[in-house]
């Protein structure tokens, strides 16, 4: 048994079709940052607890360093890269920047997944719920007051924006 | 750190899966969500050479009725759990624990079957399904077989399946509406492994009223008839359990299960569910 193991895999990554041979026992994230040079995607603890490496799979935020990325073939990646287009990611990092939500950015890439998950997945979360849905993702640089700022602000913006919607459709 | 080498098969039928494990000479694994063993093999802890990958297989996804009970496919997700996308038997009970489970990113990957076969005595599904006598669906090569949920779990990370033995779903009786139950876990910071698990489940109607300590090191503690409990806060009988559960007087661990147990009996008291 010591040959390397490496086998072909198909996935699309960043709405990119991608092929590559991979070894069984290399994680997504390092996937993602050795083989594809996509290294947005921030490594910490590699035991799922931190949260730094989170993305999203087939459309759900998922821990990059505990998922391999052979099972993630026919799957969609999204890394942090490929939010450009994507409006309410841009919403959020403007909030990052106004609420100062970051400071080292080291957990940023993951704290945008989480916060994205949070204000499409929870409209009506309150602070307290926020704060709750940010336990898996750590911040070592006290960013947890602007993180929630942040993430209150793109809420009730929103929660803004569909009313007026409302509004205008009756 | 990163995982040793492994080798990698995800097939699309059960047998197969069984068929590679079991020609594996017990160094191959089921995995699903990798949410427990990933961390596990990361740190190499657990160094399987062979890894099967049962999310392939619909059959482990599938949930149905059968008479007065309900069956969840192993392959369940929590956050499926969490978010009602499967039919709740449980008056609420499964997707208030399954809200609880670590954070949303594993959630979304990790399963029940998955979190059951790695038997935690710390996890959340383990000691649920203590409290609501689950029965355990197994396939082997030998066929299918059912074990209780009091055979389930030998000690810590270790259950009754065998090396080759696939968790296929669990089995759990509907709860009336007349039940209550309660759910009460300690943790130093939400989504960590629980420090102390207390449980309570009763149900006037059919005369069951049982309660779990839990987060021991141990399988699941079950008080089976917790009626005396659940009538008035009696500070000697509850010492007489958690001793029983092998808890020591004047611990750490006692106090924050005591705490624990009380809480829940507390809020089974009060009816009292989700917080939500």
């Amino acid at each position: 048994m010591s040959d390397t193991i490496k086998k072909p895999i198909e996935l699309v990554i960043n709405r990119v079709k991608v092929t590559a041979v991979v070894e069984p026992r290399t994680h997504l994230a390092d996937f993602l940052r050795e083989q594809q040079l996509l290294c947005g995607t921030n490594i910490g603890c590699e035991q799922g607890v931190c949260g730094a490496c989170t993305l999203l799979v087939d459309g759900v935020p998922t821990r990059s360093c505990i998922t391999p990325a052979i099972a993630c073939a026919g799957a969609q990646v999204q890394s942090i890269e490929g939010f450009d287009e994507d409006p309410l990611m841009a919403q959020l990092r403007s909030a990052f920047s106004a609420e100062h939500a970051l400071q080292c950015g080291y957990c940023t890439p993951g704290m945008l997944m989480t916060a994205r998950d949070i204000v499409s997945r929870l409209p009506d979360a309150d602070d307290a719920r926020v704060r709750l849905e940010l336990s898996g993702n750590l911040c070592r640089c006290t960013g947890y007051v602007g993180l929630v700022r942040a993430i209150r602000r793109v809420l009730d913006a929103r929660r803004g924006v569909v009313q007026q919607t409302d509004a205008v459709s009756v | 750190m990163k995982a040793a080498r492994f080798d990698y098969f995800k097939p699309a039928d059960r047998a197969e899966a069984v068929r590679l494990v079991a020609a594996s000479d017990g160094m191959g694994k089921f995995v699903s969500g990798n949410q427990s063993l990933g961390p596990m093999m990361n740190l190499r802890l657990a160094q399987p050479e062979l890894l099967v990958d049962v999310r392939g297989i619909a059959s482990l996804r599938e949930c149905r009725h059968e008479h007065d009970s309900f069956v969840i496919g192993a392959g369940i997700t929590h956050a499926e759990i969490e978010d009602r996308r499967i039919e709740d038997v449980t008056q609420g009970l499964l997707p208030f624990v399954a809200a609880g489970i670590a954070y949303r990113a594993v959630r979304n990957r990790g399963t029940v079957g998955g979190s059951l076969a790695h038997a935690d005595p710390a996890a959340d599904w383990i000691n649920v399904m203590r409290l609501l006598d689950a029965q355990y669906l197994v396939s082997g090569p030998a066929g299918e077989r059912v074990i209780a949920s009091d055979a389930w779990m030998a000690g810590a990370f270790t259950t009754a399946l065998e090396p080759d033995e696939l968790l296929t779903a669990v089995r759990i009786r509907r709860l009336a509406p007349t039940a209550r139950w309660s759910y009460y876990k300690f943790n130093r910071k939400p989504g960590e492994f629980a420090e102390a698990i207390g449980a309570f489940y009763d149900d006037a109607v059919s005369g069951v009223c049982r309660a779990v300590i839990g987060a021991i090191d141990a399988p699941p503690f079950l008080i089976a008839n917790a009626s005396a409990l659940l009538e008035r806060d009696d500070p000697a009988l509850l010492a007489q359990h958690l001793e029983h559960a092998g808890l020591e007087p004047g611990s750490y661990s006692y106090q924050v299960h005591r705490v624990a147990l009380e809480r829940a009996a507390h809020m089974a008291r009060e009816h009292r569910r989700t917080p939500q």
